[in-house]
């Protein structure tokens, strides 16, 4: 703590110089120096909040002059917990130290609104504490409307119930002495708090009966995690994914094995693609489809082709001079609150290898031609399939292009990878009738292209743009060779 | 030349009485009084001879070794008394050779004084074979695997590392060999400057006479108990050094129980959880008082169990006495039966896989033949004045016998034991020395390392309040040390309590990586009277550590100006 705080610490009146005591009800006003007194006028005049005038915020306080946000290290009380006036509730990190934060009413935490490890600003409510037991729904409902980026983790807990200890076999029964009480491991005690297990109807298997962390994690459905698992060596950083080749990312918890199946643990790399995938969920995307014409692409392709340019090739190119135009579907969002344009257009090619996926990357697309593209590739696969991929060739990627035209699927959406902006879903280009604007038929190739993007960033303007000018540069792929 | 300087050196130490007269007219000692806190230190002393005082201690001590006739015929040339030559077998004898012990002879033959060690068990005491440093063994593994199992650390730092693993023996051999190695140090170094070291139980005979073993007696012009203590183990507890096990036993690390449950939570216990919550077991905490880690600072303690035990597999009862632990045995675990510490009621039952009972450690004074002398000893503590001489049961003191260490339960660290035998050789040698207390740091080794010296805040404000001055708090954070940062460890925090009124530093507290080293800054300025105020202009080395405690004096408000005036600058 520097010394602006400090002397702040040794000059306050409190009793306790070690932690600095507050909450309030619904005055936004600085809460530190509150008497009570003070807030009951303020809840008085404010006949519109009556009703919730029982229901009380957390706010998080200004621990220095400098702090502007407020980091959440711990909650010291759970959900439920009975609270007494000055008793330490939630340990607070400011920019410079770690505080303590006491409540100066008696109540209910009823609800936690910023968890551990998350961030409020000053002031920001960070949770709901109820003065009876009747109030914490309320207060709870109240949490979970509370809009921005307050999930309500009450409900987010698992309704769990305990599974029976069904097929493994029951610790043997100890000879009657008896109701006996259950013996539980410290940390199994403390899983059990965090999941909301309750350890008296969990049959425990360890020694002598006692519940074992392990009991608990069976108990709450959690696939226990060894800690310190080699660390992902290979597609840590970006494994997107086409939707259709997504495993079912967490099968329902808790659900008993159906006889007959059996587990395989995930391997590293599909560890790395369950997380990533787990990850993209945080981010609000979108999709936009394009049909796009290709007798002129095919008709290319079928030239080129003996000199070895691929369709990938050539669609990475595509996306690429398409990007050129629209730096904004080749930035990404990474901290939610910017952009960050990308200087270089690295094209990421979602490839299936090994029953891993794995996004190999063509570096300056937009800047190399066809050729070398081409060459380059081939290269890539080829690392690939050994198992070589040095990091950059694998994880700076700023667009993806996912292709299952091959397949015969005509049409899919992706999902974005994390740290990119978006990501394109290549159908199958089949003969098509289509109507031209003087109401001929004819019969023509279309392909459907699916961008699916990041909305923060990209809107929907911008991504038909985008697909616009891809569509033109498929139309009429002279440029590709150029 | 080193050689002629050292013995230019080592003859005025072999005249102390000429030599003190001179020193003891000082006001006040104008030299840095020579403290050695960890007699471990000295062990280089007996191989090295690159500092001329080793040599003017290794000198001297050859004059004291010598044969009899040879000191005699000196001390007659030099015109002292020397009476100890003449009518003792030695000028001092220490009884027990842990580390008081050993920093007291090594004192004791640097000054000229010919001494001998009796020990009944080993060379190095508690703090070598059952303490201090093979625990430090224990726990420099423990840091590495807490270092290698903490995914989110390592990732922060871009490190890849897969499953940290550990071989039960292997890290028990690290301990045994580490406590040979610093066993065989401290005895070569003892026996390389002459001091006699007498095998066989010690006891007092009488007035400057003591029996070694059954029938061997020595006299001594000056007798030093240094006996130390043994673990603690209250009644109702049966250890049996398996499932029911103190300090000694753990050290062995014979097992690494799925559960266990330590019984107080100081230092020792503390140290020991850190260990083995590192190795996989959970711990559960029993504390007779209302919170963990009683005697730190409540802020830090409050930290320190904010990191050490909260996120960590331990879970704790507070206020709780265990009156009746029983070892596992026919197939049932260890129990451990809990009462309220107030009500003395039943509260609950354990059962877990083992017990460590780290309820702290009792003075070994039995058979001493203290009653010889009229000494009572007060819950086996012997009772001693500041200056560590024993006092009768009638109040006066005993001529020629002192106590140091754990014996006389002043300050229960090796450290201490040291010094306060240090302390009684200056006054030996004819050179007054009390010790000050509040200037022996303490720590403890956990991850991180938690270390103190002085009084905590509420000692403090208890004192302000009875001699009416003012009290204040600095605090600086772990958070803001670039050095900190760089190493991924900003968990932590440094508070100093010092009086504004004149700089006074009244206690120091840190709770962060390598807290231990960082101490002596604040502990060597109490010793030496520093004040913030001329603290605040040292310079530290960027980016270190250490400037978490330049941070810490600078951010001190002193309202006094003016401090002692700063050295001369010197042209070099």
């Amino acid at each position: 703590m520097a010394s602006a705080s400090s002397s702040l610490l040794t000059k306050m009146p409190t009793p306790s110089n070690t932690t600095i005591s507050f909450s309030a009800s619904l005055s936004p006003a600085l809460p530190l120096f509150h008497s009570q007194s003070h807030l009951r006028r303020h809840r008085r005049t404010g006949n519109a909040l009556r009703v919730q005038s029982k229901i009380r915020e957390i706010f998080m306080p200004a621990l220095s002059s400098t702090m502007t946000e407020g980091k959440i290290v711990s909650w010291i009380k759970s959900e439920g917990d009975l609270l007494s006036k000055g008793e330490s509730v939630v340990v607070v990190e400011s920019d410079k130290a770690d505080m303590d934060v006491e409540t100066f009413y008696d109540g209910i935490l009823a609800a936690i609104v910023v968890p551990e490890g998350e961030s409020a600003p000053v002031g920001a409510p960070i949770g709901l504490l109820a003065e009876t037991e009747d109030e914490i729904a309320e207060a709870k409902a109240k949490a979970a409307s509370a809009g921005s980026s307050a999930p309500a983790p009450a409900a987010a807990a698992p309704d769990v119930s305990p599974s029976p200890p069904a097929a493994s076999a029951p610790p043997p029964p100890r000879p009657a002495d008896g109701p006996r009480k259950t013996v539980a491991t410290p940390f199994a005690k403390k899983l059990a708090k965090q999941h909301k297990v309750d350890i008296s109807k969990v049959a425990g298997t360890g020694p002598f009966g006692r519940v074992t962390p392990g009991d608990i994690e069976a108990a709450a459905g959690i696939v226990s995690t060894k800690p310190n698992v080699a660390a992902p060596a290979v597609a840590a950083q970006s494994a997107p994914i086409a939707a259709a080749a997504t495993p079912k990312a967490a099968s329902a918890p808790s659900t008993p094995a159906l006889p007959g199946s059996t587990v395989v643990p995930f391997t590293t790399m599909q560890a790395a693609v369950s997380k990533n995938m787990l990850e993209s969920l945080s981010v609000p995307s979108f999709r936009v489809g394009y049909p796009i014409m290709t007798d002129a692409l095919d008709a290319l392709y079928e030239k080129v082709k003996p000199k070895g340019v691929t369709m990938t090739a050539l669609l990475a190119k595509a996306a690429a001079m398409a990007l050129a135009q629209h730096p904004v579907v080749n930035a990404s969002c990474k901290d939610g609150k910017s952009f960050t344009y990308n200087g270089n257009i690295n094209i990421a090619v979602a490839v299936a290898i090994n029953g891993g996926l794995i996004t190999p990357v063509l570096q300056d697309a937009d800047k190399l031609d066809l050729y070398l593209l081409s060459q380059k590739w081939k290269e890539l696969v080829e690392k690939a399939r050994a198992k070589q991929l040095q990091p950059n060739e694998y994880n700076s990627g700023t667009f993806t292009l996912s292709n299952l035209g091959m397949f015969g699927v005509d049409r899919f959406d992706a999902i974005l990878p994390p740290g990119q902006g978006a990501i394109m879903a290549v159908g199958a280009s089949k003969p098509t009738v289509v109507a031209d604007k003087d109401g001929f038929f004819s019969v023509k190739n279309k392909m459907l292209v699916n961008v699916t993007a990041d909305h923060r960033i990209v809107y929907g303007a911008d991504l038909a743009a985008f697909l616009q000018t891809f569509s033109k540069i498929i139309e009429n792929p002279e440029s590709l060779t150029m | 030349m080193q050689a002629s300087l050292s013995l230019s050196v080592s003859n005025p130490a072999a005249i102390p009485r000429s030599d003190h007269g001179f020193e003891s007219s000082l006001p006040f000692p104008s030299k840095p009084v020579n403290l050695r806190f960890c007699g471990l230190r000295k062990e280089a002393l007996g191989f090295s001879s690159t500092s001329s005082s080793s040599l003017s201690a290794s000198r001297s001590n050859r004059n004291v070794a010598g044969s009899k006739k040879v000191w005699a015929s000196l001390g007659g040339d030099n015109g002292s008394s020397s009476s100890a030559a003449k009518s003792f077998d030695y000028d001092l004898i220490i009884i027990g050779a842990g580390v008081g012990g050993h920093g007291a002879a090594l004192h004791a033959v640097e000054k000229g004084l010919k001494t001998a060690i009796v020990e009944g068990d080993v060379v190095g005491g508690t703090c070598v074979n059952r303490g201090c440093v093979p625990s430090k063994a224990l726990l420099a593994v423990s840091g590495r695997m807490r270092e290698l199992q903490n995914e989110h650390h390592l990732k922060a730092l871009g490190l890849q590392v897969s499953a940290a693993g550990y071989d039960r023996q292997g890290v028990a051999d690290h301990a045994n060999n580490l406590a040979t190695k610093i066993r065989s140090n401290l005895t070569n170094s003892m026996k390389a400057l002459g001091v006699d070291i007498l095998t066989g139980f010690g006891a007092v005979l009488g007035p400057q006479k003591v029996k070694v073993g059954k029938d061997t007696v020595v006299t001594a012009k000056d007798i030093i108990i240094a006996t130390g203590s043994v673990p603690f183990v209250p009644k109702g507890i049966e250890v049996d050094g398996k499932t029911v096990i103190t300090s000694d036993h753990a050290l062995k690390l014979e097992s690494v129980p799925d559960w266990i449950a330590i019984v107080g939570s100081g230092y020792i216990g503390l140290e020991f959880s850190d260990v083995y919550t590192a190795l996989g077991s959970e711990v559960t905490f029993v504390e007779a008082l209302d919170q963990l880690m009683p005697g730190f600072d409540p802020e830090i303690g409050k930290l320190a169990q904010r990191v050490l035990i909260n996120p960590r597999k331990i879970d704790y009862h507070t206020g709780v006495f265990a009156t009746k632990i029983t070892p596992a045995k026919d197939g049932k675990p260890v129990t451990i039966e809990l009462i309220d510490a107030k009500t003395k009621e039943p509260k609950e039952t354990l059962e877990v896989d083992a017990a460590l009972i780290a309820t702290g450690r009792a003075p070994f004074t039995n058979g001493l033949g203290l009653e010889n002398i009229n000494v009572a000893t007060q819950r086996g503590f012997i009772p001693v004045d500041e200056r560590m001489r024993v006092i009768d049961s009638n109040g006066d003191r005993v001529p020629h016998l002192f106590c140091i260490g754990d014996a006389n339960g002043k300050m229960m660290l090796a450290h201490a034991a040291s010094a306060q035998g240090i302390s009684v050789v200056e006054q030996l040698t004819g050179r007054d020395h009390v010790l000050n207390h509040l200037s022996i740091p303490a720590a403890c080794f956990t991850h991180p390392e938690i270390s103190m010296v002085g009084l905590t805040e509420p000692q403090a404000r208890e004192k302000a309040e009875l001699e009416g001055f003012e009290v204040a708090v600095a605090k600086t954070s772990f958070k803001a040390n670039t050095k900190a940062l760089a190493e991924n460890e900003g968990e932590g925090l440094a508070k100093l309590i010092y009086r504004p009124d004149n700089g006074e530093i009244l206690g120091v507290h840190i709770f962060g990586l390598h807290a231990a080293d960082l101490i002596h800054e604040a502990s060597n300025a109490i010793a030496l009277g520093t004040r913030i105020q001329d603290l605040k202009l040292a310079v530290h080395a960027h980016p270190t550590l250490s400037e978490v405690l330049d941070e810490l004096f600078k951010s001190a408000k002193v309202n006094a100006h003016v401090g002692s005036p700063v050295a001369e600058p010197v042209a070099v």
